[in-house]
């Protein structure tokens, strides 16, 4: 498990970037209306940054910043295309005020 | 022949073109339920590529021709009939259904027809000459590549997305790099003179030279290869490689004589099509850059030859061929968009752009250069039309959804 800020450094509809989690792979944690969710920040169809993108608070989505598949913050599951693979999620822990994230090593699945 | 007819009795489609919007066709077909043969004819034979990085990551050298294929590993278990290298000639109807004529084998006979056989770049009348580019093709790409060896001059006639993405490429490749503009701003059609202007600027700083405002008389030659451009004002300009970039002209000559028709009553501005993508002979539709629609969002017939509509309508327009229920789509995803990619930053429009729009800054600014961030609004009679957005991808985002409201 990784610290990844405090929980007042993410505000609401914004996201924080891990540059480089435990397995080197950079991964975006977002605050949906005071929940967190964990992603992997690089976009499944090219190499844009999810926590770079527009938050969709009512379907809990991110919008990839440069051809505007949602990816679901859920499950990772995209929209539609052009991506068409799932990123992978991550748990999220929040402890004495920090957030923390766990990372899975599973490999997304393709719905 | 209803909609309904149609569908009961559809077993074959022929799907023209294996560009983006004929390949996401025929993977839209299979998620809807088609379960008959799907013949896709295309007349390049590489499988289905995508063009965007042609003028970007392509053209530098960073990718290879691997990384732009379309095709996905689950794409072999959509069971496509592929006719790769072989151009279509015509569509004659024929019982209940139709014939896709193709140069050289026997025609295809399908119950449906998805039209999608895309645009071709438009070229400058005259001679031929060595050195003197289009962009539109994976081919087009590796005879450019080619030739944007450093010391090389270059003259991008056209500042349109197409020719200042080639400039921002070909300026980081070393290239002495000049783009020649009639319009009074780079891009000013689509982002209007303020953000052209600050496109411009933006280019400059990057040591490209823009000559906006001259329009290009001729080009010049030795021994059948391109030495110049000479412009309308009499000026010339030295160049060892010309790239023309001024527009594109939708595939639809082999449509003569099937009844189909454009937005001015021929096909040269693009095959006709409602919202949807029927057109007005049943059991074809048409889909991506080679059709003209009404958009309600443009409020006229327009083309819209982008790369996200090539990827999204065609599940629209399959769906009315075969009678399914057309999937419900966003409307900040009707709210028609393109992206562009130049000196690494993404640039973002969304909406629509006419001249007397006015364009409104809502954040940053259009005078920094050396990194870009800035939002500009268009409005129409004070109503938010278009967005256009460098470096600030949720600012933009969010203007999107705003636009969408005008079709709620
Ligand atoms: C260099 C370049 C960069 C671009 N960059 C961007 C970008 O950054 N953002 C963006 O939004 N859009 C961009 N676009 C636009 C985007 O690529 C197009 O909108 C998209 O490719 C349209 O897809 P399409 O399938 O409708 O047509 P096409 O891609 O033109 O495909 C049509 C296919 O049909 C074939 N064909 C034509 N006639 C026949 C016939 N009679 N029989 C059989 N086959 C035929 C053609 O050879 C072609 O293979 C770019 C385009 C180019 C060329
Ligand atoms: S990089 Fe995210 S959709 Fe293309």
């Amino acid at each position: 498990m990784i610290r990844v800020c405090a929980v007042e450094e993410i505000p609401e509809g914004e996201a924080v970037r891990v540059e480089s989690g435990p397995d080197g792979v950079p991964v975006a944690v977002f605050n949906v209306g005071g929940n967190y969710y964990a992603i992997d920040d690089t976009c499944s169809h090219q190499d844009a940054s999810l926590a770079e993108g527009y938050v969709e608070e009512d379907d809990c989505a991110v919008e990839c910043p440069l051809h505007a598949t949602c990816f679901d913050l859920r499950t990772g599951q995209p929209s539609g295309p052009p991506a068409r693979v799932p990123v992978r999620t991550h748990t999220v822990v929040i402890e004495n005020g920090d957030v923390h994230v766990a990372l899975s090593q599973a490999t997304a699945q393709v719905a | 022949m209803t909609t309904e007819q149609t569908a009961s009795t559809m077993q074959v489609v022929a799907v023209v073109g294996t560009g983006l919007a004929g390949l996401s066709s025929a993977r839209a077909l299979r998620e809807l339920g088609f379960t008959g043969r799907i013949v896709l004819i295309g007349d390049e034979k590489h499988d289905p590529y995508d063009r965007p990085p042609l003028s970007k990551a392509f053209l530098a050298g960073e990718w290879d021709p691997a990384k732009i294929a379309l095709g996905l590993p689950t794409d072999a278990g959509l069971d496509l009939d592929w006719r790769l290298g072989e151009q279509a000639v015509g569509l004659s109807p024929e019982g209940s259904g139709w014939v896709v004529d193709l140069e050289h084998g026997e025609g295809v006979r399908a119950d449906g027809v998805v039209i999608a056989t895309g645009a071709r770049a438009r070229k400058l009348p005259g001679q031929v000459l060595a050195g003197v580019h289009t962009l539109r093709t994976l081919d087009d790409a590796l005879a450019l590549k080619a030739e944007l060896v450093p010391g090389a001059r270059l003259v991008i006639v056209g500042g349109g997305f197409i020719g200042a993405e080639i400039a921002s490429t070909a300026v980081m490749l070393g290239i002495d790099t000049t783009v020649v503009e009639m319009a009074p701003a780079l891009l000013a059609g689509p982002l209007g003179d303020a953000a052209g202007a600050a496109m411009a600027r933006i280019h400059e700083a990057h040591g490209v030279k823009v000559l906006t405002g001259v329009g290009v008389s001729g080009l010049t030659g030795e021994s059948g290869r391109v030495a110049g451009v000479s412009l309308a004002d009499g000026r010339s300009l030295m160049a060892d490689v010309v790239v023309v970039g001024i527009g594109s002209v939708p595939n639809t000559e082999w449509l003569a004589g099937s009844g189909l028709t454009g937005p001015d009553g021929d096909l040269a501005g693009g095959v006709l099509t409602e919202e949807d993508g029927r057109t007005a002979l049943p059991g074809v539709v048409a889909t991506g850059d080679c059709t003209a629609t009404h958009h309600p969002f443009a409020g006229r017939v327009t083309r819209q030859e982008h790369w996200t509509h090539a990827a999204q309508h065609p599940t629209q327009a399959v769906a009315v061929l075969i009678g399914a229920p057309a999937p419900v789509v966003a409307p900040a995803m009707r709210v028609p968009y393109v992206w562009s990619e130049q000196y690494g930053q993404h640039f973002q429009f969304a909406g629509h752009h006419q001249p007397g729009d006015e364009a409104e800054v809502v954040d940053g600014d259009l005078e920094d250069l050396t990194d870009p961030a800035f939002t500009v609004v268009y409005r129409r009679e004070g109503e938010p039309v278009g967005v256009f957005g460098v470096g600030r991808p949720k600012v933009f985002g969010r203007w999107r959804r705003e636009l969408a409201k005008r079709l709620s």
